[in-house]
């Protein structure tokens, strides 16, 4: 795939290969990324930064890789300073942000507003999460995890645990994985159950997913454990969500049966789902996992904008 | 006898039509979405004649009669999504002249909205609806932005 102008909407978009050339391009962009080196490649060009909707991580990281990169970024992350405020369309916004910038990243509150935003610009346009819809830049930094420690992510046993249903992360990631032969279970309350798209996806794939609502049958024999929030934001009722709430906390006293090399994944912020004694075992991998987005992005940076290391 | 008794009963719901396009095999009950897929008809324009839950060799049935307007294969084949066993017969002069089955397009657009309360398509962006067609034979589709699978497409349709 040519990714020069590329819009990097959904992870489906992009076959097994591609996938496989961000990560390698990745892999690349670390020592930059952790600034023991140096580049000016994206000198000159701009970068609009649309958060319609609260992140610490992605929109962070994605500023930093452009910084790292030399790139400049202008943009918002409190969407009511802006004119969607006085009622401006999504479309407008986006063909303003078209006119200042070399690429867009968008954040969003509604499902497919990224695509939406691809048909009005030119410029490429990179979803940071749409709704509950995809996060591929989530889903491509957790795949680079997973490949830096395990080495290869065929086979590997994955366990996507909490809420499936709104969480966008896990959404992504199962299609991704499934691309890969990975094995996969998802655990999770009955009424957060991955969507039927979702699981169609990955057993176009080949892949069976096991649903249980019980980790225990499944955490033994995992080698990575992806835990996800239950997301108070995304309940359309108080009710519904204090019904799921903690049911799931990992904590020591689980962990006491797992494989030696399990690793735990967490796309962040956690709020109970991890205990914070977890964070100094040998399988927390969540912070580092958070880092990767800064070399995956500037990855994908370098990439859609054709300006290459 | 009474004379009324000696008349041969077999009324024709709906008389023959010299010149048109017959839609017949419409899902029952589906004749009026059928219609307001199509957009027709239009204001003092042609003739249309509805027979809703017409008993057929094969079950109940709609049927829907154009006059004086061949509908073409291209339009008429976005209301596979819900009448996927309609058949199209355009008449000339009494005759059946033309007639094929209908099958989805591979794509359409504006017929009927994405059941997705939170659908960026859903909330007066400058945008048609717009699905994508994954199956064709069991009608299957999905919303082109938020790539959600619709339970029941005739629920929504525009």
């Amino acid at each position: 795939m040519d990714f020069k102008g590329k819009d990097i909407i959904s992870i489906t978009d992009f076959s097994k290969s591609d996938i496989n050339v961000i990560i390698k391009y990745a892999q690349k962009m670390v020592p930059y990324a952790k600034g023991k080196e140096y580049t000016r490649i994206l000198d000159g060009k701009v970068l609009s930064s649309l958060f319609f909707e609260p992140s610490t991580r992605t929109r962070l990281s994605f500023e930093s890789a452009m910084n790292r990169l030399c790139g400049r970024v202008i943009g918002f992350a409190d969407p009511t300073a802006t004119s969607q405020k006085k009622g401006e369309t999504l479309a407008d916004t986006i063909r303003m942000a078209d006119a200042y910038s070399d690429i867009i990243v968008l954040r969003h509150h509604l499902e497919g507003a990224a695509r939406l935003a691809a048909e009005f610009a030119e410029a490429p346009v990179i979803n940071a999460g749409d709704g509950t819809g995809r996060h591929p830049t989530q889903c491509l930094l957790d795949l680079f995890t997973i490949q830096t420690e395990k080495k290869h992510i065929e086979g590997q046993k994955v366990v996507l645990l909490g809420d499936l249903k709104y969480g966008r992360t896990v959404h992504s990631l199962a299609y991704a994985l499934s691309l890969y032969g990975a094995e996969l279970a998802f655990v999770s309350p009955k009424s957060l159950q991955m969507p039927k798209e979702v699981v169609n996806e990955c057993k176009e794939q080949g892949v069976n997913p096991f649903s249980t609502s019980k980790l225990e049958k499944v955490i033994h024999d995992a080698d990575v454990l992806y835990v996800t929030r239950i997301q108070r934001e995304r309940f359309p009722d108080a009710e519904e969500y204090s019904r799921v709430v903690g049911s799931y906390q990992i904590n020591k006293a689980m962990l006491s049966n797992v494989k030696e090399d399990l690793i735990i994944m967490h796309p962040l912020p956690r709020v109970t789902e991890i205990s914070p004694e977890i964070d100094a075992t040998p399988h927390a991998l969540y912070f580092k996992q958070a880092f990767n987005g800064v070399p995956v992005r500037m990855a994908l940076l370098s990439l859609v904008t054709g300006v290459m290391l | 006898m009474s004379n009324v008794e000696k008349v041969s009963i077999k009324p024709m719901k709906i008389p023959r039509i010299k010149n048109g396009t017959v839609i017949d095999h419409i899902t029952s009950g589906n004749a009026l979405k059928v219609l307001r897929i199509l957009g027709i008809p239009k204001q003092n324009t042609y003739t249309v004649s509805v027979a809703m839950n017409v008993q057929g060799k094969l079950g109940k049935k709609d049927i829907v009669k154009v006059e004086n307007r061949e509908l073409a294969r291209e339009e008429v084949d976005k209301i596979a999504l819900i009448a996927p066993k309609a058949t199209i017969n355009i008449i000339r002069d009494y005759q059946v002249t033309e007639k094929h089955k209908v099958e989805l397009p591979d794509e359409f657009r504006g017929i009927a909205c994405c059941q997705n309360p939170t659908c960026i398509s859903n909330t007066g962006e400058p945008v048609q609806s717009r699905f994508i067609v994954l199956d064709k034979e069991i009608p299957r589709i999905k919303c082109y932005y938020c790539q959600r699978e619709p339970d029941d497409i005739s629920d929504r349709i525009i």
